[in-house]
């Protein structure tokens, strides 16, 4: 990694414009992404939130702009060196979106067996650490998705996203269905997989407790474009009513006085 | 970029690996049978792992360097890794925690004991689903009665949408495909026929053919393929979804809204069907009679008229509502069997196909032995 790459940011979207026939989702958007920080995306319902995501990770063509990723214009590339660089990424997707065909550990082992095609037993080995990792235990490896909770098919999807060692990680709302046990948890593991991995975390939710618990930068969508980006502190003080309403309501403040408690609390807490 | 290698040493009791190139995921496939080998013959009093040589370093590589200290750890009395940055030191550090291998599938068990045991489970299973179709059908049949009572239960709308769906978009493929079927078998009859000089019996070989089987049997192989499966995929889709719970919770019968319309709409379009097969199929065999043999359609149609009893037609049309029940009844049911998965779907959309046609066939051969039983 030389010392150019790592000032470029790592994702650039510039003028994106995304439509559903005459439905323009985005227009003019710029957004990007620093390498080695966890974003939050936030936006109402509808704002694209999820359209912004796809349109990164190429399901979405944009109908004008431009998205680099790695420094790469992504949609001008050809379709090798997309694939090349859609190894460098995980995705996980809101439901988690197993083969419901093949147990947990045969879900992380795809990617692996079609990308590197090492030896069963080392992929196996490689599945093992992921899951783990992923924070299920190592029996949830044999299990079809049928037979998970909806955390743990989050937590197995995200396994599968981390499969490649990819140096970006997209979430799309990885805390929504999840009980608050299980979603401080979850925010806890990608904090600790971002610092020990040094990933980059792209992450669309809703969440409030996440955004205060994880994001080293928030970004807010409306209006077609993103509005307001930065560290969650600043990104408050704007005074968008949009982003009042939203920070200022009362699950935002909730959120926020528990983040300032978990704060002043006595470290080495359990 | 240069590939993962090591070497290894043995000094004074000391065992000395040396990891050198890049341990990524992608190179490791290479030495990860040599590095296992190593695991399972490692004798020495201390190993040491030296990583100084490590160029990149991946989740993956640090896993396989964790892996081989920790075997070989029970036979040797001390070991560790040494060199490498600081990075490299704490990620593997990082991933030390999460070395454990895990099972990749459920545990087999003895072939044989498997065989046997899905044998078994296969008779036991077709017994009960032969119970519950039939339990399918009474449930169908006692709505059926309700709704016939109540008429403003029907669903007028569902079951003209049906009847389009099922039956007038399938004409087109029906008449196509009886047409072609009529025309072989005159010809196949022509060749033959010719031997004993019988030519003119192709007139009846196709008549009867078309009118007693292949019209109605063509018309219910092709509903079957079309409707039978997507009103499994329908129904089993809604019910992955819980719409059919839904319904359920809102006091709405899913037999009333979604069985009922389906089997009335197949019911009233396969004799339609039928009707159109059976016609065109001997349309297909006449138009055969007419270019390859000199049997000219004026003849064809007066010898249909003189030789083949109207009995022909009426035995194809009467099975047509039958073959229409089972359809729209398997499909449903199978559909309502639906659990969990997107494969589930797709294994009831098959048994929905195959099962309808084995009961239309079986079926079609009780009315077989029936109708020549009464002569008719």
């Amino acid at each position: 990694m030389n010392a150019r790459e790592e000032d470029v940011p790592i994702i650039e979207v510039e003028g994106l414009r995304t439509q559903f026939g005459d439905n323009v989702i985005h227009d003019d958007l710029d957004l990007s992404v620093r390498r080695n920080e966890i974003l939050g995306v936030v936006g109402g319902s509808g704002t694209g939130k999820s359209v912004l995501m796809r349109a990164i990770i190429g399901l979405k063509e944009p109908s004008a702009g431009i998205v680099r990723v790695f420094g790469e214009d992504f949609y001008s590339l050809g379709a090798e060196a997309r694939l090349a660089v859609e190894r460098r990424w995980g995705v996980l997707f809101q439901g988690g979106a197993l083969f419901s065909s093949m147990t947990v550990a045969q879900n992380v082992m795809a990617p692996i067996n079609e990308h590197l095609g090492l030896p069963p037993a080392l992929a196996a080995d490689i599945a093992a650490m992921k899951i783990s990792m992923a924070g299920l235990p190592p029996d949830a490896g044999a299990k079809y998705p049928s037979e998970l909770s909806g955390g743990m098919s989050k937590r197995a999807g995200l396994a599968r996203a981390l499969a490649l060692d990819p140096e970006i990680v997209f979430l799309d709302e990885p805390t929504a269905g999840l009980d608050p046990i299980g979603a401080e948890n979850f925010d806890r593991l990608i904090v600790s997989l971002k610092e020990s991995l040094g990933l980059t975390v792209f992450m669309v939710t809703h969440d409030l407790d996440t955004l205060h618990a994880t994001c080293d930068r928030v970004a807010v969508l409306a209006e077609k474009k993103v509005i307001a980006i930065g560290p969650l502190d600043e990104v408050r003080r704007s005074d968008h009513p949009w982003i009042r309403e939203y920070f200022s309501g009362p699950r935002g403040r909730a959120a926020l006085e528990a983040k300032k408690a978990d704060a002043s609390a006595p470290v080495g807490k359990v | 970029m240069t590939p993962a290698a090591f070497s290894t040493d043995l000094d004074n009791g000391i065992l000395r690996l040396k990891a050198a190139g890049d341990w990524q995921a992608r190179h490791l496939g290479a030495i990860d049978e040599a590095l296992r080998d190593f695991e399972d013959d490692a004798v020495g009093r201390e190993l040491i792992i030296d990583i100084s040589g490590v160029g990149r370093l991946d989740t993956a590589g640090a896993m396989v360097l964790e892996r081989v200290l920790r075997a070989c750890s029970r036979r040797t009395q001390a070991s560790r890794i040494v060199g490498g940055s600081e990075a490299h030191q704490t990620l593997i550090a990082n991933v030390a925690p999460h070395v454990a291998p895990c099972e990749v599938e459920p545990a087999r068990r003895n072939a044989f004991l498997m065989m046997v045991n899905r044998l078994g489970k296969g008779i036991v299973e077709g017994y009960y689903a032969a119970l519950e179709i039939l339990n399918f059908v009474g449930l169908t049949l006692t709505t059926f009665a309700r709704v016939i009572r109540e008429p403003s239960r029907l669903r007028v709308t569902s079951i003209f949408y049906h009847m389009e769906e099922a039956g007038v978009n399938a004409m087109p493929i029906v008449g196509l495909m009886s047409f072609m079927i009529g025309a072989v078998v005159a010809f196949m009859g022509a060749k033959i026929l010719r031997l004993f000089n019988a030519e003119v019996f192709t007139v009846e070989l196709v008549g009867i053919s078309v009118l007693r089987e292949f019209g109605v049997l063509l018309a219910a192989i092709l509903v079957a393929g079309r409707s039978g499966s997507a009103f499994t995929a329908a129904i089993g889709a809604m019910k992955i979804r819980e719409e059919i719970d839904a319904m359920k919770a809102l006091g709405l019968d899913p037999v009333e809204t979604l069985v009922i319309p389906r089997a009335i709409a197949l019911i009233l379009m396969m004799p339609v069907l039928t009707f159109m097969a059976s016609i065109l199929g001997v349309i297909g065999g006449g138009l055969v009679a007419a270019t390859a043999m000199e049997i000219s359609p004026a003849f064809f149609v007066g010898r249909l008229q003189e030789t083949i009893a109207l009995s022909n037609f009426w035995v194809g049309l009467i099975k047509a509502p039958f073959f229409a029940f089972v359809i729209a009844i398997i499909g449903c049911y199978q559909g309502m069997e639906v659990a969990g998965s997107s494969e589930s779907l797709g294994q009831r959309t098959t048994l929905s196909v195959v099962q309808s046609l084995f009961i239309v066939i079986i079926l079609d051969a009780f009315f077989a032995m029936f109708f020549l039983e009464i002569d008719y």
